[in-house]
């Protein structure tokens, strides 16, 4: 037990120290381009958007939670990448001839990639503060929030890195990430609530995890733990779920990455 | 003589999905204290008879032990005692040199005391202290090489596994990494490389297997191979390169010559006495007219073990490569 500790403390610091070694990259992962989504696209919204449809005293305040959710996934979709390139430059195939349990390197990106988005989902709510958007539950649905941050971020990840471990080139990888993210976003309730969504993207809408994230994220920001309580013990069922079905799904190429 | 074997391959067979077959029913031995070569062009199953080495494939069937611990069954413990020094760069750009070792030094479970010890030790013996704390995207090839061989070293191996460990080096690092190895020898360290380069196989290593389609082609030293091949190598180069044929056959069949071969500007001819064989040829070749520009004659290199049992040269093979064919 000492020993498995002792290895996933060494990678995650690896990590950090990367992250770390650059400045900037250190910079614009902080302050990430999800801020603009917030800043800019909550602001230029304001007029546009129908209260009567957002339920909500303004857009950006409506907008958090999505952008919050936002920032799950795109962390969460791009979490295997840097394994990716572990893969490619040899560096994995080096840890793998070292005697560590096999799960510590995946465990270990799990750890990082969850507390960087943790990061990230508060400097959101930080800035959305500076807006005015205070959220109604307190620090204690903040931490809410970022719990279920995390039991989404799981999924993806794993997603992620199984999809480090399967493709042929990081051309591929870079690909289906595009590809998947934007869809992803639309189709959800992180801009437009399911009711005021053409009726087929609505539809569509209900089967997106992201969407049954943000459902509990935004009362816990807008309304109140008596309205938002519902939802966040139904998307904590809905995310474990999720996290089964993704990790299953991945089991098989972590298997076979890690020998 | 009784030597200890460090390392078994017991009718190895690797076949991965898709039907390609890596390596099929190779066996061969190691000796404890010894440097082994694998030889052989790209997707020969070098890598393939490596990567199991290594714990890093599972054989198909058949088995391969290290030290008596079998890959598959015991890898953990197998682990425990390899290094292994992969062909790429495997570099973190943004970790200094130290950093490497100190995170290895975590994943082979050292103290913190025992890894600054052992890490100490390391970067004076690749010669790299002063670059220790700068990040290894700062480093030269040669010194990137450094590197990978002293992580290689950090477990403190029995046996040390070398992947192309002078691919694409500068003649000086090249020399250098030759210099380690013979080192670490003399240390009574086991060491197996796959290479590309026929000088440096014939340089380092005390035994090697010529490997070619996922089968050993032949093993022993490179002394021994070169003397199994037989015969000295009489090389004609013709002014007038039309001639070659006729000259062929009038060689061929005579009693010095073994074989007789064409090549793009002349004959290649296999003799078991020179003395007999050069007058011959000689007198065969006035007789015919065949103006000679050029003769050569050598002992059989190891280029020509290659040849004798790949059917093709190591430099057509590595264009082979280049060419991604």
């Amino acid at each position: 037990m000492a020993q498995y500790w002792q290895e996933i403390h060494a990678l995650t610091m690896r990590w950090v120290r990367r992250l770390s070694r650059e400045k900037f990259s250190m910079l614009f992962t902080l302050v990430q381009p999800m801020l603009f989504w917030l800043i800019f696209f909550g602001n230029l919204f304001q007029k546009a958007a129908d209260v009567q449809v957002t339920q909500a005293p303004n857009y950006i305040s409506f907008l958090t939670a999505g952008v919050v959710v936002m920032t799950v996934l795109n962390n969460g979709l791009a979490g295997g990448v840097d394994l990716l390139f572990d893969k490619e430059n040899g560096f994995l195939e080096r840890l793998m001839t070292t005697p560590i349990h096999r799960s510590s390197v995946i465990l270990s990106r799990f750890i990082f990639v969850m507390s960087i988005t943790s990061l990230q989902v508060l400097v959101i709510l930080g800035v959305a503060f500076l807006f005015g958007v205070q959220p109604a539950t307190g620090l204690l649905g903040v931490a809410a929030i970022l719990l279920i941050g995390m039991l989404f971020g799981v999924g993806l990840t794993a997603i992620s890195m199984a999809m480090a471990f399967s493709v042929k080139s990081h051309g591929d990888f870079f690909s289906v990430l595009g590809f998947l993210s934007l869809p992803m976003i639309f189709l959800s309730s992180a801009l437009v609530p399911l009711a005021g969504m053409p009726p087929w993207m609505g539809f569509l809408a209900r089967f997106n995890p992201m969407t049954w994230a943000i459902d509990a994220v935004r009362p816990l920001i807008l309304s109140g733990w008596t309205e938002a309580l519902p939802h966040v013990a139904m998307v904590v069922v809905v995310m474990i779920i999720f996290d089964a079905v993704c990790l299953y799904g991945s089991a098989k190429a972590f298997r076979r990455a890690m020998g | 003589m009784d030597r200890t074997i460090a390392i078994e391959v017991s009718r190895l067979t690797k076949t991965y999905d898709g039907g390609h077959v890596g390596v099929a029913d190779l066996s061969f031995q190691v000796y404890e204290g010894e440097i082994f070569g694998l030889l052989g062009p790209n997707g020969a199953g070098k890598s393939t008879t490596l990567r199991t080495l290594i714990t890093l494939l599972t054989p198909t069937s058949g088995s391969a032990s290290i030290l008596g611990y079998d890959t598959v069954r015991d890898a953990d413990v197998v682990r425990q005692l390899i290094g292994y020094v992969p062909q790429e760069r495997a570099i973190d750009r943004f970790l200094t040199g130290r950093e490497h070792l100190e995170l290895l030094g975590a994943l082979y479970h050292l103290s913190k005391a025992e890894a600054s010890k052992r890490i100490a030790e390391l970067l004076k013996l690749v010669e790299l202290e002063e670059a220790a704390d700068r990040p290894a995207k700062t480093y030269s090839g040669g010194m990137k090489r450094k590197l990978d061989i002293a992580c290689g070293l950090l477990p403190n191996p029995k046996i040390l596994f070398l992947d192309e460990p002078t691919l694409g080096l500068d003649v000086q690092s090249r020399l250098r990494v030759w210099d380690y190895v013979r080192m670490l020898k003399g240390r009574g360290m086991t060491i197996v490389m796959t290479t590309n380069y026929l000088d440096e196989a014939d340089q380092l290593c005390d035994r090697l297997a010529i490997i070619d389609g996922g089968k050993i082609k032949t093993l022993g030293s490179p002394a021994e191979l070169k003397a199994r091949l037989g015969g000295d190598i009489v090389s004609l180069t013709l002014k007038d390169q039309s001639k070659i044929p006729l000259l062929v056959s009038a060689l061929t069949g005579q009693p010095a010559m073994r074989t007789v071969k064409t090549t793009p500007s002349g004959l290649d001819i296999r003799v078991d006495s020179p003395e007999k064989a050069l007058s011959a040829i000689l007198e065969s070749a006035n007789r015919l007219d065949c103006r000679l520009e050029f003769i050569e004659y050598h002992r059989p290199r190891l280029d020509d073990v290659f040849i004798a049992h790949t059917g093709r040269s190591m430099t057509e093979s590595v264009q082979d490569i280049q060419t991604g064919s």
